[in-house]
């Protein structure tokens, strides 16, 4: 009340206000970027614009009036606040309209700078079908690539001059009466399992074999197999055929059976060789008319591995009563699964190590 | 095993099916197709004609005749031939024009020498029933004028090329197929041997066993007055040639083709060449044999020999000798019949490099009771084709032998097989495959050796295989003796579950006890690669092998540890004797492939195992006994013979790393990168590498960095040495990383601890320290954190200067020094205080200065 001030503030004339907010709509609009609006906005916004200097002014007005003014000079601020808001508004779209289409881009072009990797898919196939039987409980074991004769053959039943013996074309490791090979076969690994983890045993192993083939299209002499044994109270070949169906349901697809056909392994027995339904023909083409297939030659199956009941002479080297446990194994050729599931046609190419050839697989297959 | 078929359809009545479904049931019965040739079936229009005029052409190069043949027709036919072996009136094929010959050979008129020739008189070659032939085929007189060549001499056939393992000696016959042909179509078997034997009293020509573990049976026969002019009949030669034999001699055709039919090798002697009283026995010191294909054997005592008084004669079911041989001229022959040790015959023919068809099949076991019968044949076959006489008597030396006789309960085959068979079915199975099945317990069971495939006999071993337990209802089998495979229980089952058909087997899924999931090696290698390949570099699995010249191409000195590497005895390449000791040379040549086929830029890596023989290790590794599970101390013995086999990873890179292009030039790979690639691995396993400098070949010296965990080495990383990459042919300034996956994964310890994360402000200081230009920047790290305390969050190296500002022989590094506390807002002074002391400890242990002080 002290500071009252008598005299009239002209700038809180209803017209006056009227003036500065019409200035400042029209400095708004007028304002062609957003650095104009900027400068509008101080000029007719600002701590010291003259609206705002007028706004001031109502606390000199005497009481009587103050509500007036004070919507007055309120309404005229908030139309001009609004103004800028859409001003602004409208010239950033303008300008991300033209900055935007200018920053613009050849999204085509390459990027390769970096060099790209990937696994080999021998590499990941092995560890997909060692994934499949993780996933049933067995475990992985791994074992020397260069093995004692006694694991490679004596144990797994194959006698010094039993055929099957002398069928595989095995390196011999210093001199032949060393008593050391490079595996012949992942089947040592049944012997291993057996007598490192006792019974029951479901393990399932991956690894490099060696026979002394010269490479060519279809034959590599270092080559890989999963070999897959199970051993336990009451198993039988009905539990083999399960299993097998199983591992070929979840490489292949929905409905990918195995066939059995009799065999012979010295460490198996009974033994039968493992047809897989071919994935492509799903057996259409071994049907009397059926279109031909390369995959399978138009016979409806494809040749994938051995497998069997466990010799119980196997059994009984390992030290496991056969009265009371009974197995099976199986085992099966890398190159050659991944022959037929990703129609690589030539085994030079897996063992070359051509980057073009693995670089496809990418990092699982 | 290749099998006419209509030799099969003599002993069995098989239905009227294709090739195709023979071969299947028989491959559901365990012999494997591998293919079908059928022979005959496109021959057409080939007849029987009779030659009635010869007219010899004259003016050519060569004797050309025009013949008037007499095929049937309204009127002969001219046909020009240019063989000379038959005569007016003999009765001969021809081929009619339109005649299809096989290979789809068209037969036409045709103009020739002057004359029109109205089709073609065929030899035997032309028709493929021999591999060549000197002239044309000339019939037997009664052929039928006109009548079909293929129909009069039954060409028409399909050969089924069976698949045998090695158990099943027995299928190497025409017999042995023709069984599991019977069982498989469930029709009637007439087995060939069984014949009628003459009675004798008479022995014939001498002989015995002097080692009854060489040979158990031996049985000659012979037949005299053999015309050794006479041919072998055209069906029997249709027939080697179709079962893979080549026909020779009517002598030794007849052998062979008994051979084929009945699976018995034989051997026929001239008798007027033998000396003596035959012995069968093993070889004596230094004596020699001249084999059939004039090689002169030095022999070893373990062969086994049939001989007479002058000596080694044959060697016993793999090749008989060339002066016994019978030869042109031979009309006296003894035919020798035998039953030899399988694994005498075999360590014999592997010893020499002998593979017979004799071999073959006594390795994989010949029926004991054929050498009686099967000589009979032979003889019978001789006289009637041959002209001679059965010889009056049979010399039969024998060795009594025990059946094996096998005790399971009937329920067996089906217990294995997870199915219920009846009783009865296990004994007809069981029976089709020639057993004899007794009710009950046998007490001789257990009486007969245990053979076959094992390597261990003995009452022992048979009582861990029996399988009858508290059963009551028990068979005893005694298997045939062409089977001499079936030694144990599950033999039996086999046969019982393979004839019932594998198809029926049940498709259960066994409930495994719930494992372990990966180990952490396990996962530690998949991570390696992944994370390798996931920087940029590309598996592959080169061969473990390399040469002396990979050890002196890396560089290695002559006591490098590396160099102590396993040597094949048969390598698959002479320049490549040695299992790898590092990943190394495989992954270089590998490199130099890549670059080779254009690739500029190369990032390869392996994962894999290396071969590090310990020094002293025991040179071989016993071979086990099979009865039993080897004792911990057996085990060791072998392990300890065994290398240490660790698993290695390593990369080599070569050209850009980072590749040039349109954002800019690129950037090689250097040492640096290689040094990365180890990082990125061995991060891999939970570590941050100690990185020093080292020397070790075949790195750079001046850029090598050896790798630690700790205090334990894992492995190098840098650039090569330029004259490593000289050698190799690499691209300049190649750069290679090896790892032992191993030792880091023995050096994982437990699991990863959560840190405290402080949200409190961090406080940066900057500091530029000049150090003596050796100084390794990784010292100046450690010093400066370990002065810096426990309020250091992180430092960075983020300039490296060397030059006149600083001044000869040093260099500035500047770092970005964080400090944070857990607990609260760090005050100026105090991350001053920390950064002091940073640089008073570096001061004081590297004499390193302030930049700028």
């Amino acid at each position: 009340m002290s500071n009252y001030d008598p005299v009239e503030v002209t700038p809180l004339h209803a017209d006056e206000v009227a003036r500065m907010r019409d200035d400042a709509l029209a400095a708004i609009k007028a304002a062609g970027d957003l650095d104009e609006l900027k400068k509008v906005r101080l000029a007719h916004a600002g701590d010291r614009s003259p609206i705002a200097l007028a706004n001031r002014e109502i606390g000199a007005l005497p009481p009587q009036a103050r509500a007036e003014a004070g919507k007055r000079v309120g309404v005229a601020r908030r139309a001009v606040a609004e103004a800028l808001a859409a001003r602004q508004t409208e010239l950033t779209a303008e300008r991300d309209e033209r900055v935007l289409v200018d920053e613009a881009v050849d999204v085509t072009l390459p990027w390769d700078r970096l060099p790209r990797g990937a696994r080999h898919p021998l590499t990941t196939l092995q560890e997909r079908v060692a994934d499949v039987f993780v996933a049933m409980g067995y475990e992985v074991a791994e074992g020397p690539e260069l093995e004692g004769e006694w694991f490679n053959f004596d144990a797994l039943n194959i006698a010094p001059d039993h055929p099957a013996r002398s069928d595989h074309d095995t390196f011999f490791v210093e001199s032949v009466d060393s008593g050391k090979v490079l595996r012949t076969q992942t089947s040592p690994m049944q012997v291993r399992a057996l007598l490192a983890r006792g019974v029951p045993c479901y393990v399932i192993s991956p690894g490099k074999v060696f026979r002394t083939d010269e490479l060519d299209v279809t034959h590599t002499p270092v080559f890989h197999q999963v070999e897959g044994i199970a051993v336990d109270e009451g198993l039988t070949m009905g539990h083999l055929k399960g299993t097998l169906d199983r591992f070929a349901e979840v490489m292949f697809g929905e409905g990918m059976t195995t066939r059995f056909r009799p065999n012979y392994f010295p460490f198996t027995e009974p033994s039968a060789e493992m047809d897989l339904k071919c994935f492509v023909c799903r057996g259409a083409s071994a049907v009397p008319g059926g279109p031909p297939c390369r995959t399978c030659k138009s016979e409806g199956w494809i040749e994938w591995g051995g497998c069997g009941m466990v010799n119980p002479r196997v059994l009984v080297a390992c030290g496991v009563d056969p009265k009371r446990y009974s197995g099976f194994a199986f085992g099966m050729g890398v190159e050659r699964t991944l022959m037929f599931r990703h129609n690589a046609e030539d085994m030079r190419d897996m063992v070359e190590g051509d980057v073009r050839f693995t670089l496809p697989f990418g990092m699982e297959v | 095993m290749r099998v006419p078929l209509s030799w099969l359809r003599e002993f069995v009545d098989l239905p009227a099916v294709t090739a195709h479904e023979i071969a299947d049931r028989l491959t559901a019965a365990g012999l494997k197709l591998e293919s079908i040739t059928a022979y005959g079936h496109e021959i057409k229009n080939v007849v029987v004609g009779e030659v009635l005029d010869i007219e010899e052409l004259t003016g050519f190069n060569k004797p050309v005749r025009y013949c008037q043949v007499e095929v049937g027709e309204a009127a002969p036919r001219g046909i020009i031939c240019g063989a000379a072996n038959f005569s007016v009136g003999d009765r001969v094929p021809v081929a009619l024009p339109g005649a299809v010959l096989p290979g789809g050979f068209e037969i036409g008129a045709r103009k020739t020498y002057g004359r029109l020739s109205d089709g073609m008189i065929c030899s035997e070659q032309e028709l493929a029933i021999a591999e060549t032939s000197a002239g044309i085929l000339v019939l037997s007189p009664g052929s039928p004028i006109g009548a079909d060549v293929v129909e009069l001499l039954s060409l028409r056939d399909e050969v089924i090329e069976l698949e045998v393992t090695p158990d099943r000696g027995y299928a190497l016959s025409i017999r042995g197929v023709a069984r599991e042909a019977a069982t498989a179509f469930g029709v009637p078997f007439r087995d060939p041997a069984d014949l009628d034997l003459p009675a004798s009293a008479d022995s014939g020509y001498p002989a015995s066993i002097a080692d009854p573990t060489a040979c158990d049976r031996f049985v000659l026969r012979e037949v005299g007055g053999f015309d050794p002019a006479a041919p072998s009949p055209l069906w029997m030669r249709i027939r080697l040639l179709r079962a893979g034999m080549r026909p020779v001699s009517l002598a030794v055709d007849v052998t062979n083709y008994v051979m084929l039919e009945l699976g018995q090798p034989l051997h026929a002697f001239d008798r007027t060449r033998l000396t003596g009283e035959i012995v069968v026995r093993r070889a004596r010191e230094g004596e020699t044999l001249e084999t059939l294909d004039h090689v002169v054997r030095k022999l070893h005592t373990d062969d086994i020999l049939i001989t007479d008084e002058s000596g080694a004669i044959s060697m016993a079911g793999t090749m008989g000798g060339l002066e016994t041989e019978i030869a042109g001229g031979s009309t006296e022959l003894v035919i020798e019949a035998a039953h030899f040790s399988a694994t005498g015959t075999a360590r014999m023919s592997r010893r020499h490099g002998l593979v017979s068809e004799a071999s073959r099949r006594f390795e994989r076991g010949v029926d004991r009771e054929l050498p009686l019968y099967a000589s009979w044949r032979a003889v019978r076959l001789l006289v009637e084709l041959g002209g001679g006489t059965a010889g009056p008597g049979v010399t039969h030396a024998s060795i009594d032998v025990e059946p094996v006789r096998i005790t399971i309960p009937a329920s067996y085959p089906g217990r294995v097989a997870g199915l219920s068979y009846p009783r009865e079915s296990v004994i007809r199975r069981l029976e089709q495959v020639g057993c004899t099945v007794a009710e009950g317990a046998d007490p001789q069971c257990g009486g007969g050796p245990v053979t076959g495939t094992g390597t261990v006999t003995g009452g022992d071993l048979r009582e861990q295989l029996d399988v009858c337990g508290t059963e009551t209802d028990l068979l005893t089998v005694t298997p045939p003796t062409w089977r001499l495979d079936l030694t144990d229980p599950n033999d039996l089952a086999e046969e019982v579950i393979r004839l019932e058909g594998y198809q029926r087997l049940d498709s259960v899924l066994p409930t495994a006890p719930a494992g372990g999931g990966l180990t952490e090696g396990q996962r530690l290698r998949r991570r390696a690669g992944r994370a390798l390949a996931a920087a940029g570099y590309v598996e592959v699995l080169a061969y473990p092998f390399m040469g002396e010249r990979d050890l002196d191409n890396l560089r290695l000195a002559a006591g490098d540890p590396r160099r102590s590497a396993v040597r094949l005895a048969n390598p698959l390449s002479e320049d490549e004797p040695l299992l790898r000791t590092t990943l190394l040379p495989g992954l270089l040549k590998t490199l130099v492939r890549n670059v080779g086929r254009g690739a500029g830029d190369v990032t390869l890596f392996e994962n894999g195992l290396v071969y590090r023989p310990a020094p002293g290790a025991p040179a071989t590794a016993p071979v086990l006994g099979v009865d039993r599970r080897p004792t911990a101390d057996e085990l060791a013995r072998i392990e300890a013979a065994l290398p240490a086999q660790p698993y290695r990873v390593a990369a080599v890179l070569a050209g850009e790393f980072e590749r040039s292009g349109w954002w800019g030039p690129g950037r090689p790979a250097t040492w640096a990168d290689a040094i990365e690639a180890a990082r990125v691995v061995v991060r891999e396993a939970g570590f941050e590498p100690v990185v020093a400098a080292a020397t070790h070949e075949p790195w750079h010296p001046g850029r090598c960095a050896s790798i630690h965990v700790g205090d334990v080495l894992i492995g190098h990383a840098g650039e090569l040495h330029p004259r490593v990459a000289e050698a190799y042919g690499l691209p300049p300034r190649t750069c290679a990383t090896e790892l032992e996956l191993s030792r880091l994964e023995s050096a994982m310890s437990g699991l990863a601890q959560a840190p405290t994360v402080s949200s409190y402000p961090v406080a940066t200081q900057d500091v530029a320290l000049i150090v003596p230009a050796a100084t390794p920047v990784a010292d100046v790290e450690a010093v400066l954190r370990e002065g810096a305390g426990e309020l250091l969050e992180s430092i960075r190296l983020f300039d490296v200067y060397t030059g006149a500002q600083v001044g000869e022989g040093g260099k500035s590094l500047a770092y970005a020094l964080r400090f944070r506390a857990p607990d609260r807002t760090l005050t100026v002074e105090e991350t001053s205080a920390a950064r002091d002391a940073a640089v008073a400890l570096a001061a004081e242990r590297l004499g390193a200065r302030l930049r700028g002080s």
